[in-house]
C-alpha cells in the first residue's frame, strides 16, 4: 500500500487536516505571547487519555453500594466527598449524585453543549455530544433508553437531569441482585460508564462473569 | 468491563483543542460557564442546517468558538492566526518526511 507521504513525487511530511493546522497556529501565537506552556497541553492530554475515566466513577458507586454512610454523604454533598477521593472538577463545577431506585430512573444530558462529570467519567462518548441524544433525551427519554437496550418497568419514572457548566451529575445505578458479599473491586467491574449516565444499568454479575 | 477501551479522542486534534481550552481556562483567561455558553451557541447555530453527530463536527464547533473567543479578547487576532497557519502549512510541505516539522523562525 502506498500512503500519500510515501509517494516519491511528494517526499514532504504529511499535511495535517485543516483544523489541526488552525490549532497549531493558536498554540504558536499563545506560546510566543507566554500565555500557555506547551508542556501543560501535553499534561492535560495525558491526564484525560490515560488517567481519568469511568473507573473513578465506578469506585464512587461501589463505595456507595457498600457503605450507607458514604452514600448518604454522597447524596448530600457529592462535590466535597469526591474531592476527598481526588476526583475534583478542574472547572470548579459542583457534582450532584442522583440515585436510581425502583421508582426513579435518572438520566443525564447536556442540552447546551456537553457538560459532563470529567473527573468521574473522563471524556464523554460521541453519542453524548450528538444532537440526537441531546435533543431526544429530554423529549422522549424512554425511547432513547430503548435504543440503548434498556426497558424499565411501567412503575419506574424517568427523571432527566440537564447538566450545566456549573452542575454535573453522576447517576448511582441500582445495585444488581446477587451481589451480596462482593467486594469493592468486584462491584466496580459491574459499574459501566453508561450506567452512570443513566443510559444503561449496572451489569448482572452472572452475565458479566460468563462474558469474562 | 471486558471490552477494549474506546479511544478517548478519535483524532489527535480533538485532544489538542480540548487541552488548549482547558489550559487557558485553568490559567484564568476565561470562566468555564462563559465558555460553555459561547460553545453552546455555536453548536446551536451549526445544528440548524444539519444534525451534528458529536464527532468531527462537534470539535469543529469547539475550535470555531475558541478562535472567536481568543480574537475577541485580543489574545490571538484572526490575521495572526491565518499567518501562523500558513507558516505551519509551508513548514509541512517543505520538511522532508521523517524530520520533525518546525516553523522557520
Amino acid at each position: 500500500m502506498c500512503m500519500p507521504h510515501d509517494d516519491p513525487d511528494h517526499p514532504h511530511s504529511l499535511l495535517p487536516p485543516d483544523p489541526a493546522l488552525r490549532i497549531k497556529a493558536l498554540e504558536t501565537i499563545l506560546t510566543r505571547k507566554g500565555l500557555i506552556d506547551p508542556a501543560a497541553l501535553d499534561e492535560i492530554i495525558d491526564t484525560y487519555e490515560n488517567k481519568i475515566g469511568p473507573r473513578n466513577g465506578a469506585h464512587v458507586v461501589a463505595r456507595a453500594w457498600l457503605d450507607p454512610a458514604f452514600k448518604a454523604r454522597l447524596l448530600e454533598d457529592a462535590t466535597a466527598l469526591v474531592s476527598e477521593l481526588g476526583y475534583y472538577g478542574r472547572q470548579g463545577e459542583h457534582m450532584v449524585a442522583v440515585e436510581n431506585t425502583d421508582d426513579i430512573h435518572n438520566m443525564v444530558v447536556c442540552t447546551l453543549c456537553s457538560c459532563y462529570p470529567w473527573p468521574l467519567l473522563g471524556i464523554p462518548p460521541g453519542w453524548y455530544k450528538s444532537d440526537a441524544y441531546r435533543a431526544r433525551t429530554v423529549r422522549e427519554p424512554r425511547a432513547v433508553l430503548a435504543d440503548f437496550g434498556v426497558t424499565l418497568p411501567e412503575r419506574t419514572a424517568v427523571r432527566v437531569w440537564d447538566s450545566t457548566a456549573e452542575i454535573r451529575y453522576l447517576v448511582i445505578p441500582k445495585r444488581p441482585v446477587g451481589t451480596e458479599g462482593m467486594d469493592e473491586a468486584g462491584l466496580m467491574a459491574l459499574v459501566t460508564r453508561d450506567s452512570m449516565i443513566g443510559t444503561g444499568l449496572a451489569l448482572d454479575p452472572q452475565a458479566s462473569e460468563a462474558k469474562a | 468491563m471486558t471490552s477494549a477501551p474506546e479511544p478517548k479522542f478519535s483524532e489527535p486534534w480533538h485532544a489538542q483543542v480540548f487541552a488548549l481550552t482547558v489550559v487557558l481556562n485553568e490559567a484564568g483567561h476565561f470562566d468555564w460557564p462563559d465558555w460553555a455558553t459561547r460553545f453552546g451557541a455555536t453548536l446551536k447555530r451549526h445544528g440548524l442546517d444539519k444534525e451534528l453527530d458529536g464527532g468531527d463536527d462537534y470539535f469543529i464547533a469547539w475550535l470555531e468558538t475558541l478562535e472567536h473567543y481568543l480574537a475577541s479578547m485580543g489574545m490571538a487576532e484572526t490575521q495572526d492566526v491565518l499567518t501562523a497557519k500558513a507558516a505551519w502549512e509551508a513548514a509541512y510541505l517543505t520538511t522532508p518526511h521523517g524530520v520533525p516539522v518546525q516553523l522557520a523562525d
